[in-house]
């Protein structure tokens, strides 16, 4: 568990110090642009929203945390169907007469997961196969590109669909289906970086002293390429997350985990999009909201990895 | 390598992309859950009927057979028989298929004329409020899903203003014409044409406005704008005649891409607006279990991103003679 220290911490004391300044030059890349800043403070938003959205026990104190959900997703409101905005349901209700600020709230936590995980393990997988293709050249290669192009061939949506409509509709197999082609560019992307690094001197004194492969490959080739993957993760998470709604808004998604495409989903279903505007606005806000803000963040990562694009400015 | 090695070499590569992708269509629709002929069983067949019907779908023959077998299919453009509909598939997916480019063809030209010329004056006024304003207006549509998008112009311009239907490709009733102009020119076609149209203009809008402004930012830079200038050439002739033409280069390559990957987005938004394609056919045919349908169209819109990506390579090589063919 690492601890949070606010004072100033003295440069001897060493690793904390060191780990403090590493994400202070990194933040710095945010100063002075408003996008960059405007897309940090709405993620932290929604990962506060994500993680307190639902009340947490902890045993051993006795303590409980409330939720942020004014109400049960799931519960039925006394009152009505398909109300509109009051100060009980400050977002109104479904035709099932359920709270739709709780349902947008608790829909918030399956965006996060699908998000961070389809992008982590889409750019793991970009990244090794962009690595191993070109450090290794050759009939390697060819065959990892050959792949590559395969799966560039393989239209997203209708691949998702047919996926998950034969292995279930589960979040994970959302996710699985979304890795499986997201990974592609990723690949792409570091191969053409890493053949660059390949030739340089740094390289070829490592091969000189006699590295292995997989060391010159992890330990001197990869930070070099680090950057360009957090870029791609952070696009990455914005794909995830619009191709998880949209296989969700055409009626695919888990059934057991309410997300905002979902909700619109029910909107379109209940025969509801002419009236309750109060029910289908809010998640697709939310989603254009979020993709936002880490595109906005890609934005800015993008001007660190090109620096020739800050020139321009 | 020359420039014929490197178009026979990207030739193969196309053929075993093709073969791939059919292979993995083979096995992916068998592994379809639900059995094709539980739809029928419904209908009160004997377990001898049914066997029949697996023996004519020749479900019962070893892997390899039904493989050689789908391939011939394939290749000679027999789908088999829609199991909801009842009619040869391929009489079924060619008229979603027209209708479906009729819908995202349309999007895309609105999309490319619009990116290119924003982007152009984009790239001009670098650092003005324009160019500010119009990046995060182009993030904001590029981080909305297309059926988002949709759902915001049905609200505003179909239910609130009541200007455009909501859904469907022409009133109900209305006259089908028999020629293409007839069917696709009428101005009740168009009314319907118009929302799901512009829904896909502002999502793909992005890509060549953002593209054109970063290559235009690039040439912008080069020696040859300097000396137009210098020339005395009034401002605008240098902006459309010079830096603009040749920042289009790169925009050819992305639209050809494009092409291919609007058709993912055609089965969000033909969904939204009811349009009668082949995306919105696709995902009634996956949820109803009529696989014969749904591969069919899941194929073509294979074939059509396998195809333009080909495209898109050779048009890149042909009008940049500077790339090297690695």
């Amino acid at each position: 568990m690492s601890t949070e220290r606010t004072s100033p911490i003295d440069s001897a004391t060493g690793a904390v110090g060191d780990g403090l300044d590493y994400v202070r030059t990194k933040l710095e890349v945010f100063e002075g642009d408003r996008l960059g800043q405007i897309g940090l403070a709405i993620l932290v938003t929604f990962l506060l929203i994500g993680i307190f959205a639902r009340p947490y026990t902890i045993e051993f104190l006795d303590l409980t945390i409330p939720g942020l959900t004014p109400h049960d997703p799931g519960e039925r409101a006394v009152g009505g169907r398909l109300e509109s905005p009051s100060a009980d349901h400050p977002l109104g209700t479904t035709d099932m007469g359920r709270d739709v600020l709780s349902q947008l709230i608790a829909g918030t936590r399956v965006t996060l997961i699908v998000g961070s995980l389809a992008a982590f393990m889409a750019v793991f997988i970009g990244t090794n196969v962009g690595l191993v293709s070109a450090y290794f050249g050759g009939w390697v290669d060819d065959v990892l590109m050959r792949i590559t192009d395969i799966v560039y061939g393989v239209p997203f949506l209708p691949f998702a669909i047919v996926l998950v409509a034969i292995l279930g509709s589960s979040l994970v197999n959302i996710i699985v289906a979304i890795v499986l082609i997201l990974w592609r560019s990723t690949a792409r992307v570091i191969r053409s970086q890493v053949l660059s690094h390949k030739q340089r001197p740094y390289v070829e004194s490592a091969q000189a002293i006699g590295a292995s492969h997989t060391r010159i490959m992890y330990r001197h080739i990869l930070p070099n390429v680090l950057p360009l993957t957090f870029l791609y993760a952070a696009f990455a998470v914005g794909w995830a997350v619009i191709a998880e709604a949209s296989l969700s808004f055409l009626g695919f998604g888990d059934p057991n985990m309410l997300s905002w495409g979902e909700m619109i989903y029910n909107v379109y279903t209940a025969n509801a999009i002419r009236e309750a505007w109060w029910w289908v606005f809010p998640p697709g806000i939310a989603i254009m909201l979020f993709v936002m803000s880490v595109f906005f963040i890609g934005r800015t990562l993008e001007e660190v990895v090109n620096p020739e694009l800050r020139h321009q400015k | 390598m020359g420039l014929r090695a490197y178009v026979a070499r990207r030739i193969l590569q196309l053929i075993v992309t093709f073969w791939a992708f059919f292979t993995l269509l083979f096995v992916l629709f068998r592994m379809m859950p639900g059995d094709p002929t539980s739809m029928f069983i419904m209908d009160g067949m004997t377990p001898e009927q049914r066997e029949q019907r697996i023996a004519e779908l020749g479900l019962d023959q070893p892997l390899y057979v039904q493989y050689v077998e789908y391939a011939r299919q394939l290749l000679t453009g027999d789908f088999g028989q829609s199991f909801i509909y009842r009619d040869p598939v391929i009489d079924i997916i060619v008229v979603r298929f027209m209708n479906t480019i009729v819908l995202m063809g349309t999007a895309l030209v609105i999309a490319y004329l619009i990116g290119i010329t924003f982007g152009a004056i984009m790239g001009w006024w670098r650092d003005s409020r324009f160019e500010r304003g119009g990046i995060v207006v182009t993030l904001i549509a590029r981080s909305s899903p297309e059926f988002w998008v949709g759902i915001v112009l049905l609200s505003v311009f179909a239910f609130w203003l009541g200007w455009f239907p909501s859904s469907g490709m022409r009133t109900t009733g209305g006259e089908l014409g028999g020629g293409f102009v007839a069917r696709y020119g009428s101005a009740d076609f168009l009314r319907h044409l118009f929302l799901p149209a512009l829904t896909g203009a502002i999502v793909y809008l992005a890509t060549p406005t953002l593209l054109m402004r970063s290559t235009m930012l690039d040439v912008l830079n080069a020696d040859f704008i300097e000396i137009k200038k210098a020339e005395g050439l009034p401002e605008r002739t240098v902006l459309y005649k010079h830096a603009a033409r040749n920042s289009i280069l790169p925009i050819v390559t992305v639209m050809a891409i494009a092409t291919g990957a609007a058709m993912g987005g055609s089965v969000v938004i033909e969904t939204v607006f009811n349009w009668p394609g082949m995306g919105r056919e696709m995902v009634n045919a996956v949820n109803n279990n009529d696989y014969p349908l749904a591969m069919a169209a899941f194929f073509l819109m294979g074939s059509v991103v396998i195809i333009m990506n080909f495209i898109a390579d050779l048009t890149y090589v042909y009008l940049d003679p500077r790339v090297e063919y690695e």
